[in-house]
Protein backbone atom coordinates (compact mmCIF):
# COMPACT_ATOMS: atom_id res chain seq x y z
CA UNK A 1 0.00 0.00 0.00
CA UNK A 2 1.15 3.56 -1.18
CA UNK A 3 2.53 5.34 2.07
CA UNK A 4 0.30 8.46 1.03
CA UNK A 5 -2.97 6.98 -0.53
CA UNK A 6 -5.35 7.71 2.05
CA UNK A 7 -8.41 5.85 2.86
CA UNK A 8 -12.05 6.94 3.14
CA UNK A 9 -11.85 8.06 6.43
CA UNK A 10 -8.62 10.23 6.51
CA UNK A 11 -9.33 12.41 3.80
CA UNK A 12 -12.48 13.16 5.18
CA UNK A 13 -10.23 14.33 8.45
CA UNK A 14 -8.70 15.94 5.90
CA UNK A 15 -10.99 17.98 4.13
CA UNK A 16 -13.63 18.61 7.59
CA UNK A 17 -10.31 20.01 8.84
CA UNK A 18 -10.02 22.10 6.20
CA UNK A 19 -13.71 23.24 6.26
CA UNK A 20 -14.15 23.94 9.62
CA UNK A 21 -10.49 25.83 9.95
CA UNK A 22 -12.19 27.95 6.63
CA UNK A 23 -15.53 28.29 8.45
CA UNK A 24 -14.24 29.50 11.27
CA UNK A 25 -11.87 32.02 9.79
CA UNK A 26 -13.94 33.54 7.45
CA UNK A 27 -17.43 33.54 10.81
CA UNK A 28 -15.46 35.12 12.86
CA UNK A 29 -13.81 37.69 10.96
CA UNK A 30 -16.44 40.58 10.90
CA UNK A 31 -16.71 40.08 14.77
CA UNK A 32 -13.15 40.16 15.12
CA UNK A 33 -12.84 43.54 13.29
CA UNK A 34 -15.68 45.37 15.29
CA UNK A 35 -14.09 44.12 18.04
CA UNK A 36 -10.22 45.25 17.47
CA UNK A 37 -11.46 48.78 16.35
CA UNK A 38 -13.29 48.92 19.07
CA UNK A 39 -10.69 48.11 21.73
CA UNK A 40 -8.08 50.23 19.32
CA UNK A 41 -10.39 53.39 19.07
CA UNK A 42 -12.88 53.95 21.70
CA UNK A 43 -12.76 54.39 25.35
CA UNK A 44 -15.90 53.17 26.82
CA UNK A 45 -16.59 51.43 30.81
CA UNK A 46 -15.94 47.81 30.49
CA UNK A 47 -13.53 47.67 28.06
CA UNK A 48 -10.48 46.16 29.48
CA UNK A 49 -13.31 43.60 30.84
CA UNK A 50 -14.24 43.12 27.09
CA UNK A 51 -10.50 42.70 26.34
CA UNK A 52 -10.03 40.07 29.26
CA UNK A 53 -13.30 37.89 27.94
CA UNK A 54 -11.92 38.28 24.06
CA UNK A 55 -8.74 36.96 25.46
CA UNK A 56 -10.10 33.86 27.91
CA UNK A 57 -10.09 31.51 24.97
CA UNK A 58 -5.90 32.17 25.10
CA UNK A 59 -5.16 31.44 29.03
CA UNK A 60 -8.05 28.97 29.98
CA UNK A 61 -7.24 25.44 29.66
CA UNK A 62 -8.57 24.37 26.17
CA UNK A 63 -10.96 21.54 27.79
CA UNK A 64 -12.56 24.49 29.90
CA UNK A 65 -13.69 26.35 26.87
CA UNK A 66 -15.31 23.39 25.48
CA UNK A 67 -17.30 22.87 28.55
CA UNK A 68 -17.96 26.04 28.85
CA UNK A 69 -19.29 26.11 25.00
CA UNK A 70 -21.38 22.39 25.39
CA UNK A 71 -22.70 24.26 28.28
CA UNK A 72 -23.70 27.08 26.76
CA UNK A 73 -24.51 26.12 23.13
CA UNK A 74 -25.19 22.57 23.77
CA UNK A 75 -29.14 21.29 22.73
CA UNK A 76 -29.75 22.37 26.51
CA UNK A 77 -27.28 25.61 26.69
CA UNK A 78 -29.03 28.90 26.46
CA UNK A 79 -27.77 30.14 23.72
CA UNK A 80 -27.88 26.12 21.99
CA UNK A 81 -31.59 25.48 22.38
CA UNK A 82 -32.59 29.09 21.15
CA UNK A 83 -30.44 28.92 17.95
CA UNK A 84 -31.79 25.06 17.21
CA UNK A 85 -35.42 26.16 17.81
CA UNK A 86 -35.49 29.87 15.93
CA UNK A 87 -32.68 28.94 12.99
CA UNK A 88 -32.26 25.34 12.96
CA UNK A 89 -28.73 25.84 13.75
CA UNK A 90 -27.36 22.95 16.01
CA UNK A 91 -23.92 23.18 17.19
CA UNK A 92 -23.10 19.48 19.52
CA UNK A 93 -21.79 17.25 18.01
CA UNK A 94 -21.28 18.92 14.92
CA UNK A 95 -18.84 19.78 11.99
CA UNK A 96 -20.54 23.31 13.25
CA UNK A 97 -19.72 22.75 16.44
CA UNK A 98 -16.14 22.18 16.09
CA UNK A 99 -16.02 25.30 13.36
CA UNK A 100 -17.27 27.37 16.43
CA UNK A 101 -14.77 25.80 18.79
CA UNK A 102 -12.25 26.68 16.47
CA UNK A 103 -13.63 30.06 15.75
CA UNK A 104 -13.43 31.19 19.69
CA UNK A 105 -10.34 29.74 20.01
CA UNK A 106 -8.51 31.67 16.98
CA UNK A 107 -10.07 34.58 18.04
CA UNK A 108 -7.77 36.33 20.82
CA UNK A 109 -4.99 35.69 18.06
CA UNK A 110 -7.18 37.35 15.31
CA UNK A 111 -8.08 40.16 17.45
CA UNK A 112 -4.75 41.28 18.56
CA UNK A 113 -3.35 41.03 15.03
CA UNK A 114 -5.80 43.13 13.40
CA UNK A 115 -5.69 45.55 16.82
CA UNK A 116 -2.43 46.25 16.46
CA UNK A 117 -2.92 47.28 12.94
CA UNK A 118 -5.57 48.91 13.14
CA UNK A 119 -3.37 51.19 15.96
CA UNK A 120 -0.35 52.03 13.42
CA UNK A 121 -3.35 53.38 11.03
CA UNK A 122 -2.23 57.04 11.15
CA UNK A 123 -5.84 58.72 12.28
CA UNK A 124 -4.21 62.14 10.68
CA UNK A 125 -5.09 60.67 7.28
CA UNK A 126 -8.63 59.67 8.03
CA UNK A 127 -9.18 63.34 8.96
CA UNK A 128 -7.94 64.37 5.29
CA UNK A 129 -10.12 62.02 4.16
CA UNK A 130 -13.10 63.23 6.01
CA UNK A 131 -12.23 67.13 4.57
CA UNK A 132 -12.13 65.60 1.07
CA UNK A 133 -16.36 64.35 1.62
CA UNK A 134 -15.53 60.75 2.44
CA UNK A 135 -18.44 60.20 5.00
CA UNK A 136 -17.14 58.06 8.26
CA UNK A 137 -17.94 54.44 6.53
CA UNK A 138 -16.32 55.58 3.42
CA UNK A 139 -13.39 56.57 5.09
CA UNK A 140 -13.79 53.25 6.86
CA UNK A 141 -14.01 50.92 3.49
CA UNK A 142 -11.23 53.04 1.67
CA UNK A 143 -8.89 54.06 4.59
CA UNK A 144 -8.67 52.60 7.31
CA UNK A 145 -9.60 48.58 5.77
CA UNK A 146 -6.81 48.90 3.10
CA UNK A 147 -4.64 50.31 5.54
CA UNK A 148 -5.38 47.14 8.30
CA UNK A 149 -5.00 44.45 5.58
CA UNK A 150 -1.37 43.34 6.48
CA UNK A 151 -2.71 42.76 10.19
CA UNK A 152 -6.09 41.69 8.68
CA UNK A 153 -4.54 38.70 6.50
CA UNK A 154 -1.93 37.87 9.51
CA UNK A 155 -5.11 37.24 11.67
CA UNK A 156 -6.89 35.04 9.61
CA UNK A 157 -3.83 32.69 8.59
CA UNK A 158 -3.28 32.81 12.51
CA UNK A 159 -7.20 31.62 13.38
CA UNK A 160 -7.10 29.50 10.47
CA UNK A 161 -3.87 27.76 11.64
CA UNK A 162 -4.50 27.62 15.30
CA UNK A 163 -7.73 25.71 14.00
CA UNK A 164 -6.00 23.49 12.19
CA UNK A 165 -4.30 22.27 15.62
CA UNK A 166 -7.32 22.81 17.30
CA UNK A 167 -7.79 19.92 20.00
CA UNK A 168 -8.93 20.29 23.65
CA UNK A 169 -12.32 22.52 22.67
CA UNK A 170 -12.94 20.85 20.09
CA UNK A 171 -13.00 16.92 21.53
CA UNK A 172 -15.01 18.15 24.60
CA UNK A 173 -17.54 20.14 23.11
CA UNK A 174 -18.20 17.65 19.93
CA UNK A 175 -16.23 14.64 20.66
CA UNK A 176 -14.50 12.51 17.79
CA UNK A 177 -17.18 11.55 15.54
CA UNK A 178 -15.53 10.25 11.63
CA UNK A 179 -17.10 11.82 9.21
CA UNK A 180 -18.91 14.91 11.42
CA UNK A 181 -16.76 16.18 13.99
CA UNK A 182 -13.60 14.34 13.60
CA UNK A 183 -10.83 16.95 12.40
CA UNK A 184 -7.25 15.80 11.65
CA UNK A 185 -5.96 16.16 15.71
CA UNK A 186 -8.46 13.99 16.81
CA UNK A 187 -8.07 11.61 14.14
CA UNK A 188 -4.04 11.42 14.64
CA UNK A 189 -4.97 11.13 18.37
CA UNK A 190 -7.86 7.80 17.75
CA UNK A 191 -4.65 6.27 15.79
CA UNK A 192 -2.38 6.86 18.41
CA UNK A 193 -4.97 4.95 20.49
CA UNK A 194 -5.50 2.03 18.20
CA UNK A 195 -2.96 -0.86 17.55
CA UNK A 196 -1.34 -1.03 14.30
CA UNK A 197 -2.32 3.14 13.59
CA UNK A 198 0.74 4.17 13.79
CA UNK A 199 1.18 4.06 9.77
CA UNK A 200 -2.33 6.37 9.21
CA UNK A 201 -1.17 8.86 12.38
CA UNK A 202 2.57 9.52 10.38
CA UNK A 203 0.75 10.12 7.10
CA UNK A 204 -2.11 12.46 8.97
CA UNK A 205 0.31 14.04 10.62
CA UNK A 206 2.69 15.09 7.47
CA UNK A 207 -0.75 16.12 5.54
CA UNK A 208 -0.96 18.30 9.05
CA UNK A 209 2.36 19.69 8.41
CA UNK A 210 2.11 20.49 5.40
CA UNK A 211 -1.25 22.39 5.27
CA UNK A 212 -0.01 24.48 7.81
CA UNK A 213 3.49 25.19 6.47
CA UNK A 214 1.64 26.03 3.05
CA UNK A 215 -1.35 28.38 5.23
CA UNK A 216 2.37 30.44 6.97
CA UNK A 217 4.10 30.73 3.67
CA UNK A 218 0.74 32.52 1.48
CA UNK A 219 -0.06 34.71 4.49
CA UNK A 220 3.84 36.07 4.17
CA UNK A 221 3.75 36.39 0.39
CA UNK A 222 0.30 38.16 0.89
CA UNK A 223 1.14 40.48 3.67
CA UNK A 224 4.04 41.14 1.77
CA UNK A 225 2.35 42.20 -0.98
CA UNK A 226 -0.57 44.47 1.13
CA UNK A 227 3.21 45.94 3.27
CA UNK A 228 4.46 46.89 -0.13
CA UNK A 229 1.21 48.67 -1.64
CA UNK A 230 0.64 50.62 1.77
CA UNK A 231 4.28 51.32 2.97
CA UNK A 232 5.00 54.97 3.25
CA UNK B 1 -16.77 84.30 -0.82
CA UNK B 2 -17.20 85.87 2.78
CA UNK B 3 -15.96 84.27 5.66
CA UNK B 4 -17.32 84.82 9.00
CA UNK B 5 -15.20 83.01 11.88
CA UNK B 6 -15.55 83.65 16.06
CA UNK B 7 -14.02 81.03 17.88
CA UNK B 8 -13.92 80.52 21.91
CA UNK B 9 -11.70 77.90 23.01
CA UNK B 10 -9.72 77.33 25.83
CA UNK B 11 -6.16 74.29 24.90
CA UNK B 12 -4.32 73.07 27.58
CA UNK B 13 -1.76 76.59 27.48
CA UNK B 14 -3.70 78.67 25.69
CA UNK B 15 -6.76 80.55 25.83
CA UNK B 16 -8.12 80.96 21.93
CA UNK B 17 -10.95 84.16 21.48
CA UNK B 18 -10.65 84.60 17.75
CA UNK B 19 -13.18 87.00 15.45
CA UNK B 20 -12.37 87.76 11.88
CA UNK B 21 -14.23 88.39 8.79
CA UNK B 22 -12.77 87.85 5.64
CA UNK B 23 -13.79 88.46 2.09
CA UNK B 24 -10.51 88.39 0.98
CA UNK B 25 -9.07 85.82 -2.11
CA UNK B 26 -6.29 85.27 -0.24
CA UNK B 27 -6.56 85.15 3.58
CA UNK B 28 -3.38 84.80 5.44
CA UNK B 29 -4.11 83.64 9.12
CA UNK B 30 -0.32 84.89 10.01
CA UNK B 31 1.45 84.80 13.76
CA UNK B 32 4.19 83.13 15.36
CA UNK B 33 4.07 79.03 16.60
CA UNK B 34 1.52 78.21 18.87
CA UNK B 35 -0.56 81.38 18.60
CA UNK B 36 -3.36 79.50 17.94
CA UNK B 37 -3.15 79.30 13.85
CA UNK B 38 -4.07 75.91 13.95
CA UNK B 39 -7.04 75.55 16.02
CA UNK B 40 -8.53 78.12 14.04
CA UNK B 41 -8.20 76.32 10.87
CA UNK B 42 -9.50 72.97 11.81
CA UNK B 43 -12.31 74.84 13.31
CA UNK B 44 -12.89 75.91 9.86
CA UNK B 45 -12.44 72.42 8.31
CA UNK B 46 -14.87 70.48 10.82
CA UNK B 47 -11.19 68.55 12.60
CA UNK B 48 -12.21 69.83 15.69
CA UNK B 49 -15.00 70.95 17.84
CA UNK B 50 -14.64 74.01 19.92
CA UNK B 51 -16.05 74.89 23.01
CA UNK B 52 -17.77 78.34 21.30
CA UNK B 53 -18.04 79.09 17.97
CA UNK B 54 -20.01 80.21 14.99
CA UNK B 55 -18.64 79.54 11.28
CA UNK B 56 -20.27 81.16 8.33
CA UNK B 57 -19.11 81.04 4.52
CA UNK B 58 -21.43 82.60 2.38
CA UNK B 59 -23.88 82.54 4.47
CA UNK B 60 -23.87 79.19 4.74
CA UNK B 61 -23.71 78.37 8.98
CA UNK B 62 -21.38 75.20 9.60
CA UNK B 63 -20.84 75.89 13.22
CA UNK B 64 -23.58 77.34 15.54
CA UNK B 65 -22.87 76.39 19.05
CA UNK B 66 -25.63 78.39 20.36
CA UNK B 67 -28.15 77.11 18.15
CA UNK B 68 -26.56 73.12 18.56
CA UNK B 69 -25.63 73.38 14.72
CA UNK B 70 -22.85 71.59 13.53
CA UNK B 71 -22.02 70.23 9.57
CA UNK B 72 -19.45 67.09 9.88
CA UNK B 73 -16.43 67.94 8.21
CA UNK B 74 -17.13 65.62 4.72
CA UNK B 75 -19.99 67.61 4.15
CA UNK B 76 -18.58 71.14 3.85
CA UNK B 77 -16.87 71.26 0.75
CA UNK B 78 -13.70 72.73 3.00
CA UNK B 79 -10.39 71.81 0.90
CA UNK B 80 -7.56 71.10 3.08
CA UNK B 81 -3.95 71.47 2.13
CA UNK B 82 -1.75 69.92 5.08
CA UNK B 83 1.18 70.56 6.25
CA UNK B 84 2.51 66.85 5.65
CA UNK B 85 0.34 66.28 2.53
CA UNK B 86 -1.43 63.09 4.16
CA UNK B 87 -1.90 61.26 0.54
CA UNK B 88 -3.29 57.94 0.67
CA UNK B 89 -0.15 55.90 0.57
CA UNK B 90 -2.37 52.54 -0.82
CA UNK B 91 -3.53 54.67 -3.84
CA UNK B 92 -1.83 55.77 -6.68
CA UNK B 93 -0.93 59.46 -7.41
CA UNK B 94 -3.89 59.29 -9.99
CA UNK B 95 -6.22 57.83 -7.51
CA UNK B 96 -5.57 60.32 -4.68
CA UNK B 97 -6.58 62.91 -7.34
CA UNK B 98 -9.79 61.44 -7.35
CA UNK B 99 -10.75 60.63 -3.99
CA UNK B 100 -12.13 63.97 -3.34
CA UNK B 101 -13.76 64.49 -7.37
CA UNK B 102 -15.40 60.87 -6.21
CA UNK B 103 -17.18 62.91 -3.15
CA UNK B 104 -18.83 65.48 -4.82
CA UNK B 105 -21.64 65.80 -6.90
CA UNK B 106 -21.35 65.67 -10.55
CA UNK B 107 -23.23 69.22 -10.48
CA UNK B 108 -21.34 70.80 -8.03
CA UNK B 109 -17.87 69.87 -9.78
CA UNK B 110 -16.27 73.16 -11.37
CA UNK B 111 -13.00 72.35 -11.63
CA UNK B 112 -11.05 70.12 -14.48
CA UNK B 113 -8.82 67.21 -14.06
CA UNK B 114 -7.21 68.26 -16.99
CA UNK B 115 -6.10 71.89 -16.04
CA UNK B 116 -5.52 71.07 -12.37
CA UNK B 117 -3.01 68.17 -13.83
CA UNK B 118 -1.25 70.62 -16.17
CA UNK B 119 -0.89 73.70 -13.61
CA UNK B 120 0.23 71.55 -10.95
CA UNK B 121 2.78 70.13 -13.80
CA UNK B 122 1.59 66.25 -12.33
CA UNK B 123 1.09 64.30 -15.44
CA UNK B 124 3.98 62.62 -15.63
CA UNK B 125 3.66 61.53 -11.66
CA UNK B 126 0.01 60.05 -12.25
CA UNK B 127 0.97 56.00 -11.80
CA UNK B 128 3.18 55.89 -9.12
CA UNK B 129 2.45 55.64 -5.33
CA UNK B 130 3.14 58.68 -2.57
CA UNK B 131 6.07 56.79 -1.18
CA UNK B 132 8.19 57.24 -4.87
CA UNK B 133 7.57 61.17 -4.83
CA UNK B 134 9.56 63.91 -3.37
CA UNK B 135 8.31 66.10 -1.01
CA UNK B 136 7.34 68.99 -3.33
CA UNK B 137 5.67 66.48 -5.66
CA UNK B 138 3.70 65.14 -2.89
CA UNK B 139 2.66 68.47 -1.59
CA UNK B 140 1.86 69.85 -5.12
CA UNK B 141 -0.79 66.14 -5.49
CA UNK B 142 -2.15 67.46 -1.71
CA UNK B 143 -3.29 70.57 -3.52
CA UNK B 144 -4.13 68.93 -6.69
CA UNK B 145 -6.51 66.62 -4.73
CA UNK B 146 -7.91 69.39 -2.20
CA UNK B 147 -8.67 71.65 -5.72
CA UNK B 148 -10.10 68.34 -7.24
CA UNK B 149 -12.69 68.08 -5.01
CA UNK B 150 -14.03 71.46 -6.20
CA UNK B 151 -13.96 73.69 -2.88
CA UNK B 152 -15.92 76.11 -2.02
CA UNK B 153 -13.03 77.43 0.04
CA UNK B 154 -9.47 76.24 0.44
CA UNK B 155 -7.38 76.14 3.02
CA UNK B 156 -3.74 75.01 3.29
CA UNK B 157 -1.77 75.31 6.25
CA UNK B 158 1.92 75.68 6.11
CA UNK B 159 2.07 73.83 2.98
CA UNK B 160 5.93 74.94 2.35
CA UNK B 161 7.03 74.27 5.98
CA UNK B 162 8.05 70.51 5.42
CA UNK B 163 10.35 71.93 2.33
CA UNK B 164 14.18 73.05 1.66
CA UNK B 165 14.28 76.18 -0.14
CA UNK B 166 14.38 74.77 -3.95
CA UNK B 167 11.01 73.15 -3.29
CA UNK B 168 9.64 76.43 -1.99
CA UNK B 169 10.16 78.27 -4.81
CA UNK B 170 9.20 75.07 -6.83
CA UNK B 171 5.54 75.33 -4.97
CA UNK B 172 5.30 78.76 -4.78
CA UNK B 173 4.26 80.00 -8.22
CA UNK B 174 1.57 76.90 -7.96
CA UNK B 175 -0.17 79.01 -5.17
CA UNK B 176 -0.50 82.39 -6.94
CA UNK B 177 -1.55 80.54 -10.20
CA UNK B 178 -4.57 78.63 -8.12
CA UNK B 179 -5.21 82.11 -6.79
CA UNK B 180 -5.00 83.96 -9.69
CA UNK B 181 -6.52 81.25 -11.97
CA UNK B 182 -9.05 79.24 -10.64
CA UNK B 183 -10.58 82.16 -8.23
CA UNK B 184 -10.64 79.61 -5.70
CA UNK B 185 -10.75 81.55 -2.04
CA UNK B 186 -7.72 80.45 -0.10
CA UNK B 187 -7.16 80.34 3.71
CA UNK B 188 -3.45 80.25 4.28
CA UNK B 189 -1.89 79.56 7.68
CA UNK B 190 1.66 80.71 7.75
CA UNK B 191 4.77 81.75 10.38
CA UNK B 192 6.82 82.67 7.49
CA UNK B 193 6.22 86.57 6.54
CA UNK B 194 7.83 86.12 2.74
CA UNK B 195 4.83 83.56 1.86
CA UNK B 196 2.33 85.80 3.51
CA UNK B 197 3.28 89.09 1.72
CA UNK B 198 4.33 87.57 -1.20
CA UNK B 199 0.64 85.49 -1.71
CA UNK B 200 -1.83 87.41 0.60
CA UNK B 201 -4.40 89.60 -0.66
CA UNK B 202 -5.92 89.90 3.35
CA UNK B 203 -4.28 89.39 6.73
CA UNK B 204 -4.99 88.23 9.93
CA UNK B 205 -2.67 88.72 11.95
CA UNK B 206 -2.60 87.06 15.69
CA UNK B 207 -0.66 86.30 18.54
CA UNK B 208 -1.46 84.53 21.74
CA UNK B 209 -4.74 83.16 20.60
CA UNK B 210 -6.05 86.32 19.83
CA UNK B 211 -6.48 88.94 16.37
CA UNK B 212 -4.30 91.43 16.50
CA UNK B 213 -5.59 93.09 13.30
CA UNK B 214 -7.19 92.22 10.19
CA UNK B 215 -7.89 93.35 6.94
CA UNK B 216 -6.11 93.91 3.43
CA UNK B 217 -2.47 92.91 3.45
CA UNK B 218 -1.00 96.57 3.05
CA UNK B 219 -2.91 98.45 5.82
CA UNK B 220 -2.46 95.25 8.59
CA UNK B 221 1.68 94.97 7.53
CA UNK B 222 2.41 98.57 8.88
CA UNK B 223 0.87 97.38 12.31
CA UNK B 224 2.73 94.37 12.62
CA UNK B 225 4.98 96.79 15.06
CA UNK B 226 1.60 95.65 17.66
CA UNK B 227 2.97 92.16 17.40
CA UNK B 228 5.55 90.82 19.89
CA UNK B 229 9.46 90.45 19.17
CA UNK B 230 10.52 89.14 16.01
CA UNK B 231 7.42 90.08 14.13
CA UNK B 232 8.00 93.93 15.04
CA UNK B 233 11.06 93.73 13.40
CA UNK B 234 9.11 92.24 10.27
CA UNK B 235 6.91 95.97 10.14
CA UNK B 236 7.07 97.68 6.79
CA UNK B 237 5.62 98.59 3.50
CA UNK B 238 4.76 96.33 0.61
CA UNK B 239 5.43 98.12 -3.14
CA UNK B 240 3.75 96.39 -6.39
CA UNK B 241 6.90 96.80 -8.87
CA UNK B 242 8.10 95.63 -12.13
CA UNK B 243 11.01 94.12 -13.54
CA UNK B 244 12.74 97.03 -15.60
CA UNK B 245 16.40 96.03 -16.01
CA UNK B 246 19.35 93.58 -14.79
CA UNK B 247 22.52 95.03 -14.75
CA UNK B 248 25.04 91.84 -14.66
CA UNK B 249 28.18 93.92 -14.39
CA UNK B 250 27.38 95.11 -11.09
CA UNK B 251 24.21 92.64 -10.16
CA UNK B 252 21.62 95.25 -9.90
CA UNK B 253 17.93 94.75 -11.11
CA UNK B 254 16.42 98.41 -11.79
CA UNK B 255 12.42 97.93 -10.65
CA UNK B 256 9.85 100.36 -11.83
CA UNK B 257 7.33 101.38 -8.78
CA UNK B 258 4.96 103.30 -7.80
CA UNK B 259 8.06 105.00 -5.58
CA UNK B 260 9.47 105.72 -8.96
CA UNK B 261 12.75 103.53 -9.80
CA UNK B 262 14.00 100.94 -7.31
CA UNK B 263 17.06 99.40 -7.17
CA UNK B 264 17.91 96.47 -5.68
CA UNK B 265 20.96 93.91 -5.00
CA UNK B 266 20.61 90.64 -7.25
CA UNK B 267 18.38 89.40 -10.11
CA UNK B 268 14.95 88.70 -9.58
CA UNK B 269 13.42 88.25 -12.30
CA UNK B 270 13.11 88.76 -16.37
CA UNK B 271 12.10 92.57 -17.68
CA UNK B 272 8.24 92.88 -16.68
CA UNK B 273 8.09 90.56 -14.11
CA UNK B 274 5.53 91.62 -11.91
CA UNK B 275 6.51 91.25 -8.21
CA UNK B 276 5.88 92.41 -4.28
CA UNK B 277 8.74 94.54 -2.53
CA UNK B 278 8.65 94.52 1.07
CA UNK B 279 10.78 97.63 2.72
CA UNK B 280 11.39 96.98 6.36
CA UNK B 281 10.09 99.92 8.33
CA UNK B 282 13.68 99.59 10.43
CA UNK B 283 15.56 99.52 7.12
CA UNK B 284 14.13 103.00 5.92
CA UNK B 285 16.22 106.25 6.97
CA UNK B 286 14.76 109.94 6.86
CA UNK B 287 16.23 113.25 5.35
CA UNK B 288 14.70 116.99 5.80
CA UNK B 289 16.99 117.69 2.85
CA UNK B 290 18.35 116.09 -0.08
CA UNK B 291 21.13 113.93 0.77
CA UNK B 292 24.04 113.65 -1.06
CA UNK B 293 27.47 111.58 -0.86
CA UNK B 294 25.03 108.91 0.32
CA UNK B 295 26.35 104.88 -0.53
CA UNK B 296 22.64 104.15 -0.43
CA UNK B 297 20.93 104.26 -3.99
CA UNK B 298 17.27 104.30 -3.61
CA UNK B 299 16.07 107.95 -2.21
CA UNK B 300 12.39 108.87 -2.70
CA UNK B 301 10.79 112.89 -2.08
CA UNK B 302 7.65 112.26 0.21
CA UNK B 303 5.44 113.89 2.75
CA UNK B 304 5.31 112.26 6.10
CA UNK B 305 1.55 111.46 6.22
CA UNK B 306 1.28 110.48 9.82
CA UNK B 307 3.23 109.82 13.09
CA UNK B 308 2.41 107.03 15.37
CA UNK B 309 4.24 106.43 18.69
CA UNK B 310 6.04 103.02 19.01
CA UNK B 311 7.17 101.42 21.77
CA UNK B 312 10.28 102.63 24.05
CA UNK B 313 12.27 105.07 22.16
CA UNK B 314 10.83 104.37 18.59
CA UNK B 315 8.72 106.17 16.34
CA UNK B 316 6.26 105.03 13.07
CA UNK B 317 6.25 107.84 10.34
CA UNK B 318 4.26 107.07 7.56
CA UNK B 319 5.65 108.82 4.34
CA UNK B 320 3.25 109.17 1.25
CA UNK B 321 5.50 109.01 -2.25
CA UNK B 322 2.93 109.72 -4.91
CA UNK B 323 0.06 107.32 -4.43
CA UNK B 324 2.21 105.13 -2.05
CA UNK B 325 3.04 104.81 1.37
CA UNK B 326 6.54 104.39 2.89
CA UNK B 327 7.00 103.12 6.53
CA UNK B 328 10.16 104.35 8.63
CA UNK B 329 10.46 103.36 11.96
CA UNK B 330 12.79 106.10 14.04
CA UNK B 331 13.65 107.31 17.20
CA UNK B 332 11.60 109.79 18.81
CA UNK B 333 14.35 111.96 19.57
CA UNK B 334 15.45 111.61 15.45
CA UNK B 335 11.49 112.84 14.90
CA UNK B 336 12.00 116.15 17.22
CA UNK B 337 15.59 116.77 15.97
CA UNK B 338 14.39 117.20 12.39
CA UNK B 339 10.86 118.40 13.41
CA UNK B 340 8.57 115.81 11.60
CA UNK B 341 4.98 116.82 11.47
CA UNK B 342 2.13 115.96 9.20
CA UNK B 343 2.48 117.44 5.72
CA UNK B 344 6.34 117.81 5.97
CA UNK B 345 8.56 116.98 2.62
CA UNK B 346 10.67 114.87 3.53
CA UNK B 347 13.59 111.89 1.98
CA UNK B 348 13.21 108.20 2.54
CA UNK B 349 16.80 106.59 2.10
CA UNK B 350 16.57 103.03 1.18
CA UNK B 351 19.54 100.69 1.11
CA UNK B 352 19.43 98.13 -2.34
CA UNK B 353 21.37 95.55 0.06
CA UNK B 354 17.59 95.99 2.38
CA UNK B 355 15.11 95.68 -0.61
CA UNK B 356 14.07 91.96 -0.87
CA UNK B 357 11.28 90.69 -2.83
CA UNK B 358 8.92 88.46 -0.25
CA UNK B 359 9.32 84.82 0.09
CA UNK B 360 12.85 85.05 -0.90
Amino acid sequence: MDFFSLSPDEWNAVGLSVKVAAVAMVASLPVAIAVALLLARREFWGKSLLNGVVHLPLVLPPVVTGYVLLLTFGRRGLVGSFLADAFGLVFSFRWTGAALACAVMGFPLMVRAIRLSVEAVDTRLEDAASTLGANPLWVFLTVTLPLTLPGIIAGMILSFAKAMGEFGATITFVSNIPGETQTLPTAIYAYTQVPGGDPQALRLTAISVMISLAALMASEVLARRAGQRIAA
Amino acid sequence: MSLSVSIRHRLASLDINVNFESTGRLTALFGPSGCGKTTVINVIAGLLRPAEARIALDGDVFVDTASGRWTPPHLRRIGYVFQDARLLPHLTVQQNLRYGRWFTAASARYVDEAAVVELLGLSSLLARRPAHLSGGERQRVAIGRALLQSPRLLLMYEPLASLDDARKHEILPYVERLRDELKIPVVYVSHVLGEVTRLASDIILMSKGHVISAGPVRDVLPTLAAASGELAQEAGSLIDATVRAYDSDDGLTTLASPLGELRLAGAVGTPGKALRIHIRATDVMLATTPPSGLSALNVFQGTVAAIAEGDGASVDVRMAVGAAVVSARITRFSARRLALAQGKTVYAVVKAMSVRPPGA
